[in-house]
């Protein structure tokens, strides 16, 4: 199936959670957060989120800034 | 006061320093990792934005070790309320603790506040527990109307963001000062060490730079010059200079003179 994540279409498997699309795009669950569809998913959810086709996934982390 | 026991209180917690730095707009990294050595700061910002999915790229993260330095992320970009509140509430939720440095920019030219929209966002965020430190103009009726909605200090800019043109009002500033009582921190505008020195000297409690330090020849060096300035500009002001006069007032005895 298809979600969007940060704005990009990409294909997950089917029963996929927050926790394994991290996992997949090897990023620390410790370093991110993730909105899926404008909700913030916390932390402890990460593993129970699922994935359902057209979610729009955000994850967002620390750059440089002033 | 002893200048030992002088510190900087934000929302409860206490710093030595009071220049905070920003992490953007480096040559590299390992540039940024020495200027904030360097600065002897104690908080640096960063900006929260998606992250890079290609994994070819370097995280923020892999060179400031939040345990050294107190990461301040800050709601660059966001022109609206919602985008401030919601870029704070994620910021959260990617482990920082819950001090933010709120932004709402009104004008892509100069990048000046939304005011109304800023007052707004920080109210709400102020409500959801955060320690509010909100980039504001140099307005002393705004910088009481924030510090009544509960920010934990005011960041008046001292000119235009990335501007370098200094400490423009100078007089609004010693107006801030005397009608609020939270700490109160230049952010933005300052371009040299002395516009730091001056920030100080006028009884501001610290000041918060970026450009003027990454956008320095040598960032390192100017990170060290602003680290001074700030600590000499706080030494001047608590010393407690003389004051200006017209005419001389010779400084050797005018008795004794053989002459």
């Amino acid at each position: 199936m298809e979600v969007v994540v940060n704005g990009h279409s990409r294909a997950v498997t089917k029963g996929a959670t927050v926790a394994s699309l991290l996992r997949e795009l090897s990023l620390p669950a410790s370093r991110v957060a993730v909105e899926r569809n404008r909700e913030i998913v916390r932390k402890a959810e990460y593993e129970a989120v699922g994935l359902s086709p057209g979610d729009r996934i955000e994850i967002v982390t620390f750059v440089g800034g002033g | 006061m002893s200048f030992l026991a002088d510190t900087l209180t934000l929302g409860g917690r206490t710093f030595r320093s009071r220049l905070l730095v920003g992490t953007g707009k480096y040559p590299d990294y390992p540039t940024m990792v020495r200027a904030l050595e360097a600065s002897g700061a104690e908080i640096v910002t960063v900006a929260v934005r998606r992250v890079n999915l290609d994994r070819t790229q370097e995280s923020l993260l892999d060179h400031v070790d939040p345990e050294r330095y107190t990461l301040l992320p800050n709601t660059a970009g966001c022109y609206t309320e919602e985008d401030a509140v919601r870029t704070c509430l994620l910021a959260r939720e990617a482990g920082m603790a819950n001090m933010v440095k709120l932004e709402v920019i009104g004008d892509e030219k100069t990048l000046f506040p939304d005011t109304p929209a800023l007052l707004s966002a920080a109210k709400r965020l102020v409500k959801e527990g955060f320690v509010v430190l909100p980039y504001t103009n140099d307005d002393p009726v705004m910088a009481k109307r924030l510090e009544d909605a509960g920010c934990a200090a005011v960041m008046p800019l001292a000119a235009p963001i990335g501007s370098g043109l200094g400490i423009r009002n100078p007089y609004n500033l010693k107006i801030i000062l005397q009608t609020v009582k939270v700490p109160v921190i230049v952010d933005a505008g300052v371009g040299s060490a002395s516009d730091a020195a001056v920030a100080l000297e006028l009884g501001c409690d610290g000041v918060l730079m970026n450009t003027a330090i990454a956008g320095a020849k040598n960032p390192v060096l100017m990170a060290e010059a602003m680290r001074d300035a700030v600590s000499a500009g706080r030494k001047s002001f608590l010393a407690g200079r003389i004051q200006k006069k017209l005419y001389a007032t010779a400084s050797s005895p005018l008795d004794g003179t053989f002459f």
